[in-house]
């Protein structure tokens, strides 16, 4: 790759995709897939919802498919399965004395195990490669019209309830006593999970998109004590890991979902290591001295 | 049904609850518990752990739903009284992530998140009401601060500015003195005072029976059911502790020669 490098400027190694149109798409989409993401993120991580992203991802595999089969658009489907399985989490777990996370464990592996076998036995040309892993590149038309309506949605409703969702995150106890319905807002923040792992899919596929529910977040937390800017943190180092990530996709010929979420993953690293208060390094520092 | 309230003018009552019941599955965490409550009083909610204090609490708050019984705060029904901003809920907290990237500003505002409209975009006047709220726990110099890097007696000084700037007319305490230095003790407690002469009702659950001593004009004893229930130095008898408290007084205060100190008060 070194030598591959040399050879080209950094202006063109920026602006050379640019001139494919299924690039210029790509860059697009998980940019903004990566914003989306990232804003949700910082819900997930401080109300403690990794898990549940990653639950809800996978349970969307069986709609991908039955959608595909149908000739649906795959999002609805992923919407109807994301939800369903949510659903039903609240129900298995209200109704039985199994611990919260044994159920979400159990339900997604059966929705996730549900998708495969639908894939393996409906007969169309479903690519299940692209379903797991996300192709960006191969984006089509159709699916960016629908991945610009669902962001548009998501970033609409965290806009207008940003302050109530991260009140219901920080103390729900208190947002009940003042007369706010947190059973709307617990509902509505799994919608948007839902909506969100749909679109993640698009880019990074439904294995990794729990990585851009959670990952953007994490590393915004350990860098600010501040909400507002913690959202904007996550939202920048997404859009920006997504961006990179397909452009090392593109000129390395690597799979693009892998690409993005190790470049957010390094990111993260990075803040680990040297977030000014967070960072290990600087309680390293802070010990030595003392 | 309360003789202490019939001496008094026909005031209209903050906080009524009339034979509530609670049960969990069956199980009963209370029954027909009655409470009127004026304003510009502070009424003391004691008994054991487990006595149903703050099912109690949770019942007023609208957290559980009473199986028989109605509640009403100034006159409304809890979830139309909490829409109205008329009650303040000050909880243990045990259930909070300090870590939670938030300034005490940030906490404090959070009580006016209901005044506000949907996009909780803060006005002027709810600025004003967060500097006062935060003014009356002194912890204006700190409202840069991140929530998690307060000690725990400011901690408590944030929840409670976050109360006070609901500027709600009733006000509920679930064990506001645990845990705290006793600077914040003092602070909390000269507070109390303060919003009694105000005009709020003030009803705060303890186990610390000096505390009630200290401040309350009335008392509920608690243990499944209302007990007793009155003005602090008729209800505050060595027996009606050793009925709340299974005859094991739960400090030198029913012992005769203090108890007697402080009927006497």
């Amino acid at each position: 790759m070194s030598e591959f490098l040399i050879s080209i400027t950094p202006m063109n190694w920026l602006l050379d995709p640019l001139t494919h149109d299924f690039m210029r798409r790509a860059l697009m989409v998980s940019a903004l897939v990566g914003g989306v993401c990232g804003l949700l993120s910082c819900y997930m991580t401080l109300k403690g919802w990794a898990l549940m992203g990653d639950a809800v991802s996978h349970a969307v595999m069986p709609g991908v498919v039955v959608a595909y089969a149908l000739g649906l658009p795959f999002s609805l489907g992923a919407f109807v399965f994301g939800v369903g399985s949510v659903a039903l989490i609240g129900f298995v777990k209200q109704k039985s004395r199994i611990k919260e996370d044994t159920v979400i464990g159990l339900v997604f592996t059966g929705f996730f195990a549900l998708g495969l076998v639908l894939v393996s036995k409906i007969k169309s040309n479903i690519d299940l490669m692209q379903i797991l892993f996300g192709s960006p590149l191969g984006i089509s038309r159709a699916d960016v019209n629908q991945t610009l309506i669902i962001s548009f949605i998501v970033i609409s409703i965290l806009l207008v309830f940003r302050k109530d969702l991260m009140l219901y995150c920080f103390d729900a106890k208190h947002a009940r006593s003042i007369g706010i319905n947190t059973g709307i807002l617990h509902y509505l923040l799994l919608t948007l999970l839902s909506l969100s792992a749909v679109v993640g899919l698009q880019t990074v596929g439904i294995i990794l998109v729990v990585a851009m529910l959670i990952t953007p977040g994490a590393t915004a937390y350990l860098l600010t004590d501040r909400f507002d800017q913690m959202t904007l943190l996550a939202v920048a180092s997404s859009a920006f890991s997504s961006i990179l990530g397909v452009y090392i996709s593109y000129w390395s010929d690597i799979e693009t979902g892998g690409s993005i979420v190790l470049v957010q993953t390094l990111i993260f690293l990075i803040a680990f290591l040297f977030a000014p208060r967070y960072g290990i390094l600087k309680n390293q520092i802070y010990i030595n001295n003392n | 049904m309360n003789p202490i309230f019939k001496s008094h003018e026909k005031d209209f009552m903050r906080i009524e609850a009339e034979q509530v019941c609670v049960d969990y599955n069956g199980t009963v965490a209370l029954y027909d518990a009655s409470l009127n409550l004026k304003a510009g009083s502070i009424c003391g909610l004691v008994g054991m752990n487990g006595a149903g204090k703050s099912t109690f609490f949770k019942a007023l708050m609208g957290f559980v739903r009473p199986s028989r019984g109605k509640i009403s705060i100034n006159g409304m029904k809890v979830h139309q009284a909490q829409k109205e901003q008329s009650v303040a809920y000050v909880p243990q907290n045990e259930g909070i992530d300090y870590s939670f990237p938030v300034s005490v500003w940030d906490v404090v505002m959070m009580g006016r998140y209901g005044s506000m409209n949907i996009f909780r975009i803060p006005r002027e006047s709810d600025r004003r009401a967060v500097v006062h709220a935060l003014e009356r726990v002194d912890l204006l110099d700190l409202r840069e601060r991140p929530i998690g890097s307060l000690s725990g007696g400011q901690r408590k000084r944030a929840f409670l500015a976050r109360a006070i700037a609901q500027r709600a007319s009733v006000l509920l305490l679930d064990e506001p003195f645990s845990g705290v230095d006793v600077p914040t003790e003092k602070l909390m407690a000269e507070l109390f005072l303060q919003f009694r002469q105000e005009g709020h009702t003030i009803l705060i659950s303890t186990h610390d029976l000096n505390h009630v001593r200290d401040f309350c004009d009335f008392v509920v004893l608690i243990n499944k059911t209302v007990l007793a229930y009155g003005e602090t130095s008729e209800v505050f008898t060595s027996e009606n502790l050793n009925k709340t408290f299974g005859g094991i007084p739960p400090n030198p205060l029913s012992a005769p020669a203090s108890s007697k100190d402080f009927v006497n008060e």
